[in-house]
């Protein structure tokens, strides 16, 4: 990734490292107004387009996670607007579960958002990629980092 | 290994200004699957495909990555190339790297690391991707038609003018909805029946609709193309097939109770026709009210029945019917009167809504056009009517604007005034709003012409004083309190769903929005699809509309039908789930995880199946299966896994060399 730590770095200005799953017919598109509309946002977020947040299979989050991303974004459509009816709905329990997972690992939680975001909502896409990356700083690198770093 | 083409588009300066793309193309021709990389100014453009079907052919390349703008612009572009060129066009990925990347960002280092990143990400897919061909399915070319009010009645007239059989099914006794109740209608003041009566004589005798009244849809299976319906027909406990129309019955009835259709206002017999235009014209009995069935005697309409119609013991009828497209066309209500309790509707009897204005005002209504009011059959010297009953009422109400009683009010009105000239008409509004052809103009007309006295404001009071019923209100414009003795009060109802559309949404598994309107697939440019594909909507089901706006979006509806109809198989994506019968359990997740019953457990096998054309390919299913037997097609879980890895693992790709 583009955001090396540098030696003697301290963990407070790290750059965290953040894989996305986004629904395409929601949270994907609203990620692409962002560009239609050049809204900026860091560029420490990785894509992965999914046909509906109700797809995304737990061990996506755990997997990311304990391969060293330090944060998962899962985009949905907001209630009641999912394109398969209720698959945000599912991912939304999902995404509860893997947080106390990672919890219970010692891994926070907390590195795990979930967020309705339309296809209409690009400024609101830039902004959860913002404060995502504000507040992973505060958590501080994802521990299973230094497996391959080392 | 898979030989994976990469074609790198700078879009014109829009990628290459902030994405190194030389280093780009560098660092990626060095990885292991890539056995090919080729970069142009313009991807899109003919040249630019020209070049990447070229390099299909004469690399032999298995997979292609585009890198590029968002999917949603050109992957269907791009793939079309690569099947002109041989390629199966699932075998192509586009990698988003400008609308996600290069337009949203600006160090150069730091955009064209995350380049990279995104290309590889969909390497790693593409390289797993499987080669689909679109299932196939046929088409049943027959229409089912749900409600045959104005709307439904179009959208069944036009599909079986196209030359397709269509099945009208419609809960009432007759067919033309609340249209048939109205004496005139906005703006032009014709006469509604003298509209509406050749419409429904023309549904009757249509060679190819199947007319089904005093019916119910109560079960839709199947999908696009493909249902299966269950229609239940009620008993009207006369045999429609042998009766002549003679309504001797009718006449010999001694059973009266207040008629359905006149509101109220008017009276009709235990056997009955709705009214005297009917379609079908045959009458049916009302149980509820009828001598025989509740007190077990009488019987007179047996006996009087020249022909031998009348049985007592007709039961429901379940019907099994298949057809390839649906449109929902159920209509409308009146906000329960029940709700509206400080303007005494329900308890002063001359205090009526819309449509027993329409009623009081229809020649072939029971005062035969006279306006007379309910309580005492005077004609009325100063009547008030209230907009916005119900509507735009965030408290007790709707919120929403019920789009047609300003129009009708104006009408109410104007038609009160023509026939009593000396009378005055006041109208309490909160706006007017008159968008349409003609409408401003007709409001106009009923102002200047027609003297009628427009107070804005809410009226706050109704009570009965005498043989009155006193109007409290207040005028906001002159800020002066308002005080009317009316003879008569008209109200202007919101308007709200069917009481049925609830049910048959969750028959249909379509959806609606949370007043209870079904929800249309997209605001602007799918107006009267339904997010399930061959399901269409019409009419006021839809939303609050007026006669033309139900009648042309029902004519839009039937042109969707028409094009569905328009070839013998339909295409289905090809990216549903398949299982893996070895590793399935049979546990059943999948199929509580599915919300379009495209999952079963087989009953002889018992493990998991997929109806691969109910299945709208999204994936939850394969989530939820716990041991990875059910699995996306080109969205495995191999392969999500394998484009997270590209995106945690180490910084420099170290390791993907070949
Ligand atoms: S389609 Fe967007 S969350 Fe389901």
């Amino acid at each position: 990734m583009a955001v090396e730590r540098e030696e003697g770095q301290s963990p407070g200005d790290f750059e965290p490292r953040i894989v996305a799953l986004l629904c395409n017919w929601c949270s994907y598109t609203g990620a692409d107004l962002a560009g239609t509309s050049r809204i900026q946002y860091p560029p420490n977020i990785r894509v992965i387009r999914v046909m509906c947040s109700g797809s995304v299979d737990p061990m996506y989050i755990l997997k990311a996670i304990l391969e060293g991303a330090d944060g998962v974004l899962i985009g949905g459509c907001h209630a009641g607007d999912c394109h398969y009816i209720n698959g945000n709905y599912k991912a939304r329990r999902r995404v509860a579960i893997a947080r106390r997972v990672l919890d219970q690992l010692g891994l926070d939680g907390r590195r795990v958002w979930f967020r309705f975001i339309s296809a209409s909502e690009g400024r609101l896409f830039a902004e959860t990629v913002r404060e995502m990356v504000a507040q992973l700083k505060e958590i501080g690198p994802n521990p299973m980092r230094d497996r391959w770093e080392l | 290994m898979k030989r994976v083409g990469v074609f790198v588009c700078w879009c014109g300066r829009n990628i290459a200004e902030t994405v190194d793309i030389e280093a780009l193309c560098r660092q990626l021709g060095r990885d292991a699957p890539v056995a090919w990389v080729e970069d142009y100014k313009y991807m899109c453009s003919e040249p630019g495909q020209q070049l990447m079907k070229k390099a299909i052919a004469e690399q032999h390349l298995d997979a292609v990555v585009v890198a590029a703008c968002s999917p949603n612009m050109h992957e269907v572009t791009f793939r079309l190339a690569a099947e002109a060129a041989g390629l199966n066009p699932y075998r192509l990925e586009i990698a988003n790297i400008r609308e996600q990347c290069s337009w949203v960002h600006r160090d150069r280092d730091q955009a064209t690391a995350k380049a990279l990143d995104i290309v590889r990400s969909m390497v790693e897919k593409v390289a797993r991707d499987e080669e689909l061909q679109p299932l196939r399915v046929p088409v049943t070319k027959r229409a089912l038609v749900i409600g045959a009010g104005i709307s439904g009645m179009q959208a069944a007239l036009e599909i079986a003018d196209a030359g397709h059989e269509v099945l009208l099914v419609e809960r009432q006794t007759y067919i033309g909805g609340h249209m048939a109740q109205l004496s005139e209608t906005f703006p032009t003041l014709d006469c509604a029946s003298c509209i509406l009566t050749p419409r429904t004589a023309e549904v009757a005798r249509h060679p190819r609709i199947k007319l089904m009244v005093a019916s119910e849809v109560i079960e839709v299976g199947g999908y696009v193309g493909n249902f299966v319906v269950r229609i239940r027909q009620n008993p009207t406990y006369v045999d429609w097939s042998t009766c002549t129309g003679c309504m001797e019955c009718v006449e010999k009835c001694p059973r009266q109770v207040p008629s359905r259709f006149e509101r109220g206002l008017g009276t009709r017999k235990a056997i009955s026709v709705a009214f005297p235009q009917a379609v079908p014209y045959r009458p049916s009995i009302d149980a509820e009210a009828c001598l025989y069935f509740t007190k077990g005697r009488c019987g007179i309409c047996q006996k009087t029945c020249p022909v031998g119609a009348v049985d007592y013991e007709q039961k429901p009828v379940i019907h099994e019917e298949k057809v390839g497209a649906i449109v929902v066309a159920t209509g409308y209500e009146l906000f329960p009167k029940a709700r509206i309790g400080e303007y005494g509707y329900g308890k002063y009897p001359d205090v009526i809504d819309g449509l027993e204005f329409e009623r009081l005002n229809s020649a072939s209504g029971p005062t035969s056009g006279r306006i007379q009011r309910p309580s005492d059959g005077k004609v009325p010297k100063e009547v008030v009517f209230i907009q916005c009953v119900g509507s735009r009422d965030q408290e007790k109400g709707v919120p929403y604007c019920s789009k047609i009683c300003c129009m009708y009010t104006a009408k109410h009105a104007m038609l009160y005034k023509h026939k009593v000239p000396d009378g005055q008409a006041y109208v309490f509004y909160m706006d007017v709003r008159a968008g349409g052809k003609g409408y401003e103009e007709f409001i106009q007309r009923a102002v200047e012409e027609d003297g009628v006295l427009y107070l804005r404001g809410r009226v706050s009071r109704i009570f009965p004083e005498g043989s009155k019923l006193m109007v409290w209100g207040v005028d906001t414009i002159s800020g002066e309190k308002v005080e009317i003795a009316a003879d008569l009060v008209v109200l202007a109802m919101a308007m709200v769903p069917s009481p049925t559309a609830r049910d048959l949404a969750r028959v249909l598994k379509v959806s609606i929005d949370e007043h209870g309107f079904f929800s249309e697939a997209h605001p602007k440019l799918r107006p009267v699809e339904s997010l399930s594909r061959g399901i269409y909507l019409t009419g006021c089901a839809q939303a609050p509309k007026d006669i033309p706006e139900a009648v042309a979006q029902a004519g839009s509806a039937a042109s969707k039908v028409l094009a569905l109809f328009s070839s013998d198989e339909l295409l289905h994506p090809p990216t549903v789930v398949r299982v893996d019968p070895e590793i399935c359990s049979g546990c059943g997740l999948c199929v509580k995880s599915c919300p379009y019953e495209a999952r079963q457990i087989d009953p002889v096998s018992k493990v998991a199946r997929v109806r691969e054309v109910l299945c709208q390919g999204c994936g939850a299913c394969a989530a939820a299966c716990p041991n990875g037997a059910t699995q996306h097609i080109n969205f495995t879980k191999e392969q999500l896994m394998s484009m997270i890895d590209t995106f945690t693992g180490p910084p420099d790709g170290a390791g993907r060399e070949r």
